[in-house]
């Protein structure tokens, strides 16, 4: 049996084939401005690494914020549930769930399982978001993946006391010219974004195991901010894009088997 | 499960908290609430549950005016009319 996962998110898309019980494939491209193609696109880049064709997906499930128009999708399904089932799939111990995604932020329990037991969501402001780390890593004049690393060498964190993307990046042009270092100020920037993710995690209480997801998990400045904050060390997983898309895809599973 | 709709901003945390395991889908709160924010639909598990219409979970502290503050003072508002104690508010 192959299904398929599709996530399209506000600002990446991404693709899990899943072949009986193992990943047999996934992509991850940008978000265009039509949801639709972003889904053909990521599925199509999918099945380019295996010899399967679109034809031989028999059944798929599309989720994020895009879910709604995918128009191959049999079914669509909200991301928090995706995000818990992939994440139950990966590491079954996990319990708490954060995914930071590129326009919002989602804290997730989740049981034994992997079905939502408590969820709280920011999609009101950027804070704690890709799109705020893009745009601090543009301001700062340093490629977005190196950003994590670059804010490990910092001694201090500079004060940055805005999370509001808007407000934090003329704070940020401030500091510039006062001279501060841009690791500090980086420093100063991953504490703001974790003060704030941190009272999401609040909100539905964090118990062990803990992962985070989405694109920020890939910014250790980040990850490590918000593991000292929660007292717990984070699990992240190989691709931690493609954890809503995995749960997606389990979900299709599920429900071909349903009939 | 239990779903927080809101947000928390510099002036306060703005949550309308939701147990959807206690909800039965009567619907009683929807007809109670004096902005219309409730809704019911059918969640990722298959159950009919009442929720928080999607164009106001990012303005929930703007269009509902509270529990404390504001529908506590209303004879009948969405807790008043709920069986199961499903909905809390935050403010």
């Amino acid at each position: 049996m192959i299904v398929a996962g599709v996530d399209i998110g506000s600002l990446s898309g991404e693709a899990v084939i899943i072949k009986d019980d193992d990943i047999l494939s996934y992509s991850i491209v940008r978000t265009g401005a039509h949801s639709a193609k972003t889904a053909e696109k990521a599925t199509e880049e999918a099945l380019k690494k295996t010899s399967l064709s679109f034809k031989d997906i028999e059944y798929t499930v599309a989720t994020g914020y895009g879910r709604i128009v995918v128009p191959f999708a049999n079914e669509n399904i909200t991301e928090i549930s995706c995000h818990a089932k992939g994440a139950n799939y990966l590491f079954p111990s996990v319990r708490t769930i954060l995914d930071m995604g590129g326009q919002d932020c989602k804290a997730i329990r989740c049981n034994e399982t992997g079905k939502v037991t408590n969820f709280a969501m920011n999609d009101k402001c950027a804070a704690g978001t890709g799109r705020f780390c893009d745009v601090m890593a543009e301001v700062l004049d340093i490629p977005l993946e190196e950003i994590g690393e670059v804010s490990l060498q910092a001694e201090k964190a500079a004060m940055v006391s805005s999370a509001c993307a808007v407000f934090a990046k003329s704070e940020v042009v401030t500091l510039l010219r006062s001279g501060s270092p841009k690791s500090e100020i980086l420093s100063g920037i991953h504490e703001a974004i974790a003060d704030r993710v941190f009272g999401l995690l609040q909100r539905v209480g964090i118990e062990k195991d803990f992962i985070i997801t989405g694109g920020i998990a890939k910014n250790i400045g980040v990850v490590k901010k918000i593991a000292g904050k929660a007292g717990l060390e984070p699990l992240i997983s190989e691709e931690p894009q493609i954890v809503g898309a995995l749960g997606a895809a389990l979900f299709a599973k599920e429900r071909y088997n349903k009939g | 499960m239990i779903v927080n709709y809101g947000y928390a901003d510099a002036s306060g945390d703005y949550y309308i908290v939701i147990n959807t395991d206690k909800c039965d889908g009567c619907g009683d709160c929807i007809a109670a609430c004096p902005q219309n924010i409730l809704e019911l639909a059918e969640d990722d598990y298959g159950d009919v549950v009442v929720k928080v219409r999607d164009q106001v979970r990012s303005k929930v502290g703007y269009v509902c005016p509270g529990f404390n503050p504001g529908c506590s003072k209303n004879k009948v508002n969405c807790r008043s009319v709920c069986k199961h104690d499903v909905i809390s508010h935050t403010w």
